[in-house]
């Protein structure tokens, strides 16, 4: 191994490392601005320099400089402590020293490292320069005078979001960041704020909201999308004022989507903090714990088993879920389902409806097929991730579904599964493709498996995994993209219909038919509540949305931020959230409102506390104990009787019409509604007015 | 000293006598037996450029020949290209406008020399944007060479498919830089690339690549055909050849003359320019070799030889010899802010202390010429400059730090006398 010298020490490094890198892994400080590991080098900050020898007798970048073998680096000579504070005077000079009333105080990389490397004070008599602050949308907020023109953001959104919004207008002092004044139209454009090592891009939403030390930051994890990105909830007293993404190589790297960023105001409105019955004049009224269970324990009494149905949201803990499903079991209830949108996924072979190649597998993937989906709206990171490998690898991309904007190039297949069809009797190209890659993967979208020839639309998949050599040791390459961050975690202690037990779209129906009289809503709000009229409806969630428009009992639960509990995300990653806030008002965690409705009526669950209830989900779902392990799951066969020629002609569909609007929590965000505003609607207004 | 004669110039027609045109190249001499030159092979036409003493030509003076030899010898799988930077524009440089105008089929020949001896398969020349008449005559002339089938398939018969293409530019200083050239030739922001790697490795469009001066380019043909011990029969060892010179400002005649290289400065000025307005003793100053190098006061010039390490010797440089000659109605602080301001606004603006220090270098210089300064404010000055000097990406730093401390290691005496003499007009402060 190839050694070098920092500051006299010897240290063994690899061969491609930078400078900079190895003086890291020495554990000597490099200050930086510009640089940053997961974006391409730029050189431009200088803050980095370090003398090295044998070299020319001037300080060189380290960040930018292949260490070598038998080098001298000195980070600690006069040459480097001035070349510091040199670079670091000059960043200053046009930086406003507005530091109190700046949002990223307490949190900045200038300051910080003013105070370790600068001087004590300012040569610089001149007028200092202003730059008019621009418009990014309704996220990003600009103080560009503070701009010290690293770049960071305009690489971010170039390499990793994939779009060209952000760029360096104009050249010398003159030169500005900008986006031409139009909001970033990226899923991922907020994670420029924490990239930005100055008060140059802050958060628009939480302006002038906080600072970072009078902050409880809670690890948690996010339930907008079934990526279960990791995430730090950040809370001043009981109120969550921001979300931050906490680093995960395997999942999220170090990046969030914005809905993931920004709903969080969604958990300020449209709280259920209340009990609430429908009285005789059918009118919602509060009411008490006691009244409500009393309520439905009575209903319950009423009716048989087969006339009650129970259907969990999508962003259920597992614990809750366990709970309901345990209770329903014990009173003989078998309609249930934790698949409101209807995909058509075999909850009895596991690796059927996991990302069974896992999100950091995408890299390795030399050949992808994606169908029905969108993953850029139904999983920004994931998407990202593609964009990754197909960035760094020679990755030959299908797509057969909409023919969308996906950051990265791709062969459009086709529209419908006769594409599908074709692929999977091997007389499309692109099967072919698949066939001579090493590592070929499927996508299955939600927009593919949810259909109501779903479980064709599955066959088919596995028939093309079978035959192209996706189910090798070692890698699987057949993905099921599942949007729903409990759904993985409802379809492993099944959640889903037992014998006899009618499924999301079968209680609905047997609801509006009469069939079903009693239906519980474990915070579900994506199904056509219009149906639930005639029903009795329960509803135990956080927001006031459409399961709960149509409930006769509320039952106020908890949100993801204000209950510990398990998550699984669509690689069948199992990951544990921790409670940041409590729940406003009256509302509870969801497994303990189930626990006392079990008692009055009379099945009470065998279990008082957190722990006891976690150790019973173990005992069924004996993976649940691995938190954060790397998914694996047994191929078997699956989607036993569906055939090719089920499948219908008509086109694959996303299910998401408005990214920034998909759950209770982002419906009730203003931010969310602000993006929705202020992106998508401009973006459509913008392809209306270029086809009118 | 000698004068060079005219047998010896290898730019016959710099001041635009004759015309451009091939016939006319041909009747002086190019495109004379350019298959022979070629038929030496690759390895004889570098080693006989090093011998020659080459010294590029655009400012930084590293030896041509090795610098063509630092291209992959073995096939990489990837083209290689020869990129001619014809951005001139240093202040006071106005050589390679000469050369493109009235003698373009020079460089068009050497393209080929170079491209064939590097195994390039394409030459990019990249024209300064300003020069619209010198990128219409290049063309022209490329487009005859074309026509008589001196380049393209099968270049003058040995076999050789070659390519050249001319690129216009939009008027960057920055774009002179050898990797801004390149991003800008790629079609993005002019903006300097970090080297490692250098073009040699991967340059345009990630491939090797060399740039050369067209001055470089345009006197290897000519080097080839009259021999390197011709070529090094001129000027000292270590700098040899003959040199265009680009002799600006308060001279009698201000003109391009092509001379041997370590000719004396005053013998420059005097026998070719009419000598210096109002006599050699009027001299202020002079800038040798364009506007990034520290300027020579008067007696320093008296007996300082025109070439790159006598410059270097007196703390200035050869750069592009363009030698811009100050009499002493100049008003020498006046004259750097002005070149300060230049760089400010030329700055591409990636580097922080190019970007912040030169606009910073500027507004001070601008404030010492008025007077308006504490002495002490010098030193700072100089401190800022030295802050600036070699912590760039590229060497645009250098040459905004370099007029500013050429000054102040000459003339501090001069800003000081302007700072005491300040007429200090007393303002009544305001009433409050």
């Amino acid at each position: 191994m190839p050694t070098l010298k920092v500051n006299g020490e010897e240290v063994e490094f690899e061969k491609g490392m930078t400078v900079l890198q190895v003086c890291e892994s020495a554990g000597v400080e490099i200050p930086r601005f510009c640089y940053h590991e997961r974006l391409s080098i730029a050189g431009n900050c200088r803050m980095c320099l370090v003398e090295v020898k044998p070299g020319p007798p001037k300080p060189a970048a380290s960040c930018a400089l292949p260490a070598g073998d038998g080098m001298e680096v000195l980070t600690n000579s006069e040459m480097v402590t001035k070349a510091r504070n040199g670079v670091m005077e000059f960043l200053l000079i046009n930086h406003p020293l507005d530091c109190p009333i700046c949002d990223q105080g307490g949190e900045c990389d200038l300051q910080d490292q003013a105070m370790a490397y600068g001087y004590d004070g300012s040569r610089f008599e001149e007028n200092k320069r202003a730059v008019e602050d621009k418009y990014m949308g309704p996220l990003i907020n600009t103080i560009m005078t503070r701009c010290i023109h690293c770049t960071r953001c305009v690489r971010f959104s170039t390499e990793i979001a994939g779009v060209e919004d952000m760029g360096l207008l104009n050249r010398g002092e003159s030169a500005e960041i900008s986006s031409l004044e139009q909001a970033v139209a990226s899923e991922l454009s907020a994670n420029v704020i924490d990239l930005c090592p100055v008060g140059a891009l802050t958060s628009k939403p939480y302006q002038f909201n906080a600072r970072p030390w009078e902050l409880k930051k809670t690890e948690s994890i996010d339930v907008m999308d079934a990526v279960g990105s990791n995430i730090r909830v950040d809370a001043r007293g009981n109120e969550v004022l921001r979300v931050l993404p906490r680093l995960n190589e395997d999942v999220n790297e170090e990046w969030i989507s914005d809905k993931t960023r920004y709903a969080c105001d969604g958990l300020r409105k449209r709280r259920l903090d209340k009990v609430f019955v429908r009285g005789a004049d059918g009118k919602l009224a509060p009411s008490d714990w006691n009244t409500a269970f009393k309520t439905i324990a009575d209903k319950i009494a009423s009716l048989e088993p087969s006339e009650i149905g129970a259907i969990a949201g999508d962003q259920c803990d597992v614990e809750s879920m366990f709970a309901l499903k345990d209770l329903m079991g014990r009173l003989g209830v078998t309609s249930l389902d934790c698949r409101q949108d209807g995909a058509k996924l075999d909850p009895s072979v596991r690796s059927s409806y996991l990302f069974n190649t896992s999100i950091a597998g995408i890299e390795q993937a030399d050949a992808i097929l994606i169908v029905g989906a969108n993953p850029r709206w139904e999983a920004p990171l994931i998407n990202a991730r593609i964009r990754k490998a197909w960035l760094n690898s020679p990755v030959r991309i299908g797509v057969t579904g909409e023919k969308l904007d996906l950051t990265y190039s791709y062969d459009y297949l086709g529209a419908g599964p006769e594409t599908l069809k074709a692929v999977a009797d091997g007389s499309h190209s692109f099967a072919e493709t698949l066939k001579k890659a090493e590592r070929p993967m499927i996508i299955l979208g939600p927009g593919a498996v949810s259909r109501s020839d779903g479980a064709a639309v599955l066959a088919a998949g596995r028939a093309i995994a079978e035959a192209t050599g996706m189910i090798a040791d070692g890698w699987n390459g057949f993905n099921v993209l599942n949007t729903a961050a409990s759904r993985v975690g409802g379809l492993d202690i099944g959640f889903t219909p037992g014998e006899g037990g009618l499924d999301a779209a079968g209680i609905l129906d047997g609801a509006a038919s009469g069939a079903v009289k009693l239906v519980y809503l474990l915070a579900a709000d994506e199904i056509d509540a219009a149906k639930l009229k005639d029903a009795f409806v329960i509803y135990q969630g956080h927001h006031g949305d459409a399961g709960a428009h149509a409930a006769d009992v509320i039952l106020p639960g908890a949100a993801y931020t204000e209950k510990p509990g398990i998550y699984v995300n669509t690689e069948g990653r199992v990951q544990m959230a921790r409670r940041a806030a409590f729940p406003p008002g009256d509302g509870r965690e969801d497994w303990t409102i189930l626990r006392a409705l079990s008692d009055t009526v009379g099945q009470t669950l065998p279990y008082d506390n957190l722990g006891e209830l976690r150790r019973a989900v173990h005992t069924a779902c004996p993976h649940m104990t691995e938190i954060d392990a790397a998914p694996t799951a047994e191929w078997a066969p699956f989607a036993g009787d569906a055939s090719l020629s089920d499948l219908s002609d008509a086109p694959f569909a996303s299910t998401i019409e408005n990214f920034y609007q998909t759950d209770p929590i982002s419906r009730a965000s203003e931010t969310m509604a602000a993006c929705t505003e202020e992106i998508l609607s401009r973006a459509q207004a913008g392809r209306d007015a270029a086809h009118g | 000293m000698a004068l060079l004669e005219d047998k010896d110039r290898i730019f016959t027609n710099l001041y635009g006598y004759h015309p451009w045109n091939l016939e006319a190249a041909k009747q002086r001499g190019d495109w004379d037996h350019t298959k022979a030159i070629l038929d030496r092979g690759r390895d004889a036409i570098i080693d006989e450029m090093k011998a020659s003493g080459l010294r590029g030509r655009g400012g930084a003076g590293f030896p041509t020949g090795v610098k063509w030899s630092f291209m992959p010898k073995e096939n990489t799988g990837k083209p290689h290209y020869l990129v001619v930077n014809a951005d001139e524009s240093e202040p006071g440089t106005c050589k390679d406008r000469e050369i493109m105008r009235n003698d373009p089929h020079k460089l068009v020949e050497g393209c080929l020399v170079a491209s064939y001896a590097m195994g390039a398969e394409a030459a990019y020349i990249y024209i300064r944007g300003e020069y619209r008449h010198e990128y219409k005559v290049l063309e022209a002339a490329v487009a005859e060479a074309y026509e008589a089938g001196l380049i393209g398939k099968n270049a003058c018969g040995s076999g050789f498919d070659f390519d050249i293409y001319v690129h216009h530019g939009a008027g960057a200083y920055i774009c002179g830089e050898e990797t801004a050239l390149l991003e800008s030739l790629e079609g993005k922001k002019g903006q300097p690339r970090l080297k490692p790697p250098f073009p040699a490795m991967a340059g345009l469009y990630g491939c090797p690549t060399t740039v050369n001066n067209v001055e470089s380019i345009a006197v290897a043909p000519t080097i080839l055909r009259r021999g390197a011990a011709w070529f090094s029969s001129f000027g000292r060892e270590n700098n040899t050849g003959t040199k265009l010179f680009c002799i600006s400002g308060h001279v009698e005649k201000p003109c391009n003359v092509e001379e041997a290289l370590s000719i004396p400065m005053r013998e420059l000025l005097e026998k070719h320019c009419g000598g210096v307005r109002g006599g050699w003793d009027n001299l202020l100053a002079v800038i040798p070799g364009g506007s990034s190098v520290p300027l020579l006061p008067k007696h320093i010039c008296d007996d300082v030889l025109m070439d790159f390490d006598a410059l270097r010797e007196v703390q200035s440089g050869l750069g592009t010899a363009a030698v811009i000659v100050m009499d002493k109605s100049t008003d020498i602080i006046k004259a750097i802010a002005r070149l300060s301001y230049f760089y400010k606004h030329e700055s591409c603006g990636q580097c922080t202390p190019c970007r912040e220090g030169t606009g910073w270098m500027w507004r001070v210089m601008e404030r010492l010429v008025r007077g308006e300064a504490e002495v002490e404010e010098i030193d700072m000055l100089l401190d800022v400059s030295k802050q600036i000097e070699g912590r760039t990406i590229c060497a645009l730093g250098d040459a905004a730090a370099w007029p500013v401390q050429g000054l102040i290691r000459h003339f501090r005496d001069e800003i000081v006398d302007r700072i005491k003499n300040r007429t200090r007009v007393q303002v009544p402060a305001a009433a409050e």
